[in-house]
């Protein structure tokens, strides 16, 4: 048993891969930042390479690597790497409406559907069969396509009602094909059928994508002798164990941000804020709400597919440090364009010729960087731009509140030099140390989570009974992924009624979080496996 | 006119059920989707007005009944339409000749025509409501005196009832009842008429009203919500954003207001919007701007696209616009079925335009 010691984090961002590692009492020792490369592997590498190399770092000392990265959607956008998925939605005669994969993008689905069926079976709200599951039809299906398949996706209707008919037809697979990664929708999403089961393919497509980044980042460490216990980060900015993230790829696929919100929290000791994440080309505005970020009640679309997983609810805007900047003072265009990683040889302050946000902020006094006299002669258009600039950041940190009255504001990222120090609704705003790798720092925190979010019929014992049954659920979660069952504790609770309904339903989303096990032990795995 | 639904126009007509859903109907999404594999599969549906229609072509007005939260999830089987014309023609021993939406607002708008895409027959460019509302016997048919029998529903394992109701109230609740039964979702049929009953008992032109609107919307480049305006004579009560929600779920109905605080122009004004399931009314300080059954939809400041009342939430930045109804709802019929007092306020209606004397 290794207990913790120092950790490292990774985030792997668009531009950059940054890494830090912290020390037991949770001080940041060292940090680096490199550009990304095209594959990942050497994005990974370099970041680690780099960290390592400063001053005080002992590699033997890192017990625990933790890598965020939003790799998993940059293949679904590129259409690279996917894996090919055998579809089964379990609903019929109900739900051929509307079939698998019909809103999907052709080469998309081309790209990632081994077919597709439709069998009887699936549940009705109040949680009886809405047709009997027709486990002959899944074997059929199976022995059609099998061979082609990397990944068995199913969907059940209203499997979180009950998942039984799912679990039902994942024994079948296990029977026909053997060990085959298996992505059942009520581990993966919420309610609405087809976002679920966008979410449930998208999963088991991207398990190669999963797999090739945990090898880089394995290979990366062997380098260096090093065999830590590794760490994904997910969707709420907190973690999941190796072997969970590579049965839940989709589930970490918003982690980029949501690592920033959570770093913000940590360099500052805030648990309830507003958080906005600077970097070149945009800046992520989001909400922490006791200690994560607040997760989006819509659907997010992924590749131009909708999708019903959680993701932290972000409003996003073209503001960044590398922006560029035309038209004239009265009439000043702000982007959308940016320089991005070139800003340190075009932006005016550095011997360029773009006028760009950075030389902006440099021309009204905010920020001290380069030459401030090259910015001298395009200063009405960069005083200007500042005005504007900062009455398009006040309107999107009023968009993201949910209620009236100020909050702090944390600002961190490459780009925060951009934002004002007094703005409108924002009682102040709070410039932490090691703002520029917010999101590493991010990803190193220990904390692991588990969520429920399903419906739950009030039995005999009511209301209380069906509450008790989903924090219990969330607390497992939690601890299959990795949290040390003593710490863990529910941090969120929501009940959703749901409307037309008269018998008692409701929807339970529950989360519970506690801190990460010293040394985890591969959990007993129920689906999927090796290859 | 002749029209054929296209993927293009059912898009258009999407966004339009959006809008004249007034805040409710459900997200017509998931009826759009299955009009567009209807149409991929069976062809497009095509769109008639009533007076194409020889005065005795039976007409069968349809939709679903039962929970939103229930269609996104159990989405329908594709042939539930086809079997109440099926039944319904059992029943009457005549032909049906074209399907009606009897809600054009929310995703009912959308679903008649997916079912009559599948049969090849037309669907009438009218509605039972011009908007969204509630109850079974919130339609012009009932106000018209149309029999609401024969009143079928069905499944999508082929389940089926037949109704004889005494009232469109009595079937309000035998539906809602069944609807359950049959896992909340189910599809039904009531008032069918003839074309010449239909001529006086519905609200002609909703369908490509939708169209126009949805066509106006996405085709407006800078301006959506001028366009939007002026494409239906709709009255901008407020444009700013959502400053406040009080919302709670309580028998089956989302009850609630809402308050906008102007921004720009309308800085300093506070308009708070009653709500359930649809919204009723809009007022400022005390005074009313706009209640039922005038249509009051919340739209999106910069893309005009409807925002239904359960998905409204604090900082949104919107504009609140009104739209008279159709007049059939303006009699004293109309009022006592959906005026503001049988929605449970103490107050009279008036028209819209009368509340807001300057037209935006």
């Amino acid at each position: 048993m290794s207990p913790l010691d120092h950790r490292m984090g990774i985030d792997v961002g668009g531009t950059n891969t940054d890494a830090v590692i912290l020390d037991r009492d949770d001080q940041v020792v060292a940090k680096a930042k490199v550009a990304c490369t095209p594959d990942i592997t050497g994005g990974i590498t370099a970041a680690i390479d780099a960290v390592l190399r400063a001053p005080g770092v002992d590699a033997s000392r890192i017990t625990h690597v933790m890598l965020g990265t939003t790799h998993a959607t940059n293949a679904v956008l590129e259409r690279r790497n996917l894996r090919k998925v055998a579809v089964i939605r379990i609903g019929g005669p109900a739900t051929l409406g509307v079939r698998p994969m019909f809103e999907w993008p052709r080469d998309l689905a081309g790209a990632v559907s081994a077919g597709t069926t439709v069998v009887d079976g699936g549940i009705e709200f109040d949680g009886r069969d809405l047709a009997p599951f027709d486990g002959e039809a899944v074997a059929r299906f199976l022995g059609s396509v099998g061979g082609n398949a990397f990944g068995i996706a199913i969907t059940s209707v209203f499997a979180p009602v009950s998942p039984r008919h799912e679990l039902l037809a994942a024994e079948i697979v296990k029977r026909e094909l053997g060990e085959v990664h298996l992505s059942l929708s009520h581990e993966i999403g919420s309610v609405g059928l087809l976002e679920r089961e966008n979410a449930t393919i998208l999963n088991a497509a991207l398990v190669g994508v999963a797999r090739d980044v945990a090898r880089a980042l394995r290979e990366a460490l062997e380098a260096h002798a090093m065999a830590p216990a590794t760490f994904f980060a997910q969707n709420d900015g907190t973690l999941m164990a190796l072997d969970h993230a590579l049965r839940y790829p989709v589930l970490t696929i918003g982690s980029g941000p949501a690592n920033s919100i959570r770093g913000a929290a940590f360099l500052t000791g805030t648990v309830d804020a507003l958080v906005a994440d600077v970097g070149g080309t945009s800046t992520d505005i989001g909400v922490l709400v006791n200690g994560f970020p607040r997760e989006s009640s819509q659907g997010v679309e992924i590749g131009g597919i909708r999708t019903n997983f959680r993701m932290p609810d972000l409003v996003t805007i073209a503001l960044g440090g590398g922006t560029v900047l035309g038209g004239t003072p009265g009439d000043v265009r702000i982007g959308p364009q940016s320089v991005g990683f070139r800003l340190l040889d075009e932006a005016l302050v550095f011997g360029g010729h773009t006028p760009t946000l950075t030389d902006s902020a440099v021309a009204i006094g905010r920020a001290v960087l380069g030459d401030p006299r090259r910015a001298r002669p395009r200063r009405r258009l960069l005083e200007s731009a500042a005005g504007r600039s900062d009455a398009l950041l006040a309107d999107a940190i009023d968009r993201v509140k949910t209620a009236k009255g100020d909050q702090p504001l944390i600002a961190v990222g490459g780009g925060s030099i951009l934002v004002p120090d007094v703005m409108p609704g924002v009682s102040e705003v709070i410039r932490p140390g090691h703002f520029d790798a917010a999101n590493a720092i991010g990803a190193a925190i220990a904390s692991v989570s588990g969520q429920v979010d399903r419906i739950f019929h009030f039995g005999a014992n009511g209301r209380k009974a069906a509450l008790d049954e989903a924090c219990d659920e969330a607390r497992e979660h939690a601890v299959a992924a990795g949290a040390d069952p003593a710490s863990v504790e529910i941090v969120e609770l929501e009940e959703i009624p749901l409307a037309y309904l008269t018998s008692p339903a409701v929807r339970i989303r529950a989360k519970a979080a506690g801190a990460l096990q010293g040394v985890r032990q591969s959990d007993s795995s129920t689906y999927g496996g090796p290859q | 006119m002749k029209r054929l639904l296209d993927p293009p126009a059912l898009r258009a007509l999407a966004r339009g059920c959006a809008i004249l859903g007034a805040g409710g109907g459900g997200d017509p999404r998931i009826g759009l989707l299955q009009a567009l594999q209807a149409t991929q599969d069976f062809g497009p549906a095509e769109l008639v007005d009533i007076d194409e229609l020889p005065a005795d072509a039976l007409i069968m007005p349809c939709g679903m009944i039962g929970a939103p939260t229930v269609h996104i999830e159990k989405i329908e089987n594709g042939n539930e339409g086809g079997r109440l014309r099926d039944h319904l023609e059992a029943l009457t021993g005549r032909k049906v000749a074209a399907l009606m939406a009897a809600e054009i607002g929310g995703s009912n708008g959308l679903q008649p025509i997916a079912w009559a895409a599948r049969i090849a027959l037309p669907v009438v460019d009218a509605d039972g409501m011009g908007r969204a509302f509630p109850l079974v016997p919130q339609v012009t048919m009932e106000l018209a005196g149309i029999d609401v029998n024969p009143c079928v529903m069905t499944d999508e394992r082929g389940n089926l009832i037949v109704f004889r109701a005494i009232s469109g109230h009595w079937m309000e609740r035998l539906a809602r009842a069944a609807a359950v039964e049959f896992g909340a979702a189910a599809a039904s049929t009531e008032y069918t008429m003839t074309a010449a009953q239909a001529r006086g008992a519905t609200v002609r032109g909703s369908v490509s009203l939708a169209i126009r609107i949805g066509e106006a919307v996405a085709g407006a480049g800078g301006n959506p919500i001028d366009a939007l305006i002026a494409e239906i004579g709709a009255f901008r009560l407020v444009s700013g954003k959502i400053s406040d929600v009080e919302r709670r779920t309580t028998k089956g109905f989302v009850r609630g207001s809402v308050v906008v605080e102007g921004l720009g122009d309308d800085s300093g004004r506070l308009i708070r919007l009653e709500l359930q399931n649809e919204n009723l009314a809009a007022l400022e300080r005390g005074q009313v701007l706009a209640s039922v059954p005038d249509l009051i939809t919340v739209v999106d400041s910069e893309t005009a696209d409807a925002i239904a009342t359960e998905r409204v939430r604090y900082g949104q930045r919107v504009t609140v616009i009104a739209m008279p109804c159709d007049p059939i709802w303006r009699s004293a019929l109309g009022l006592e079925a959906a005026g503001p007092r049988a929605f449970g306020y103490d107050f009279d209606y008036a028209p819209v335009e009368e509340l807001t004397r300057v037209p935006a």
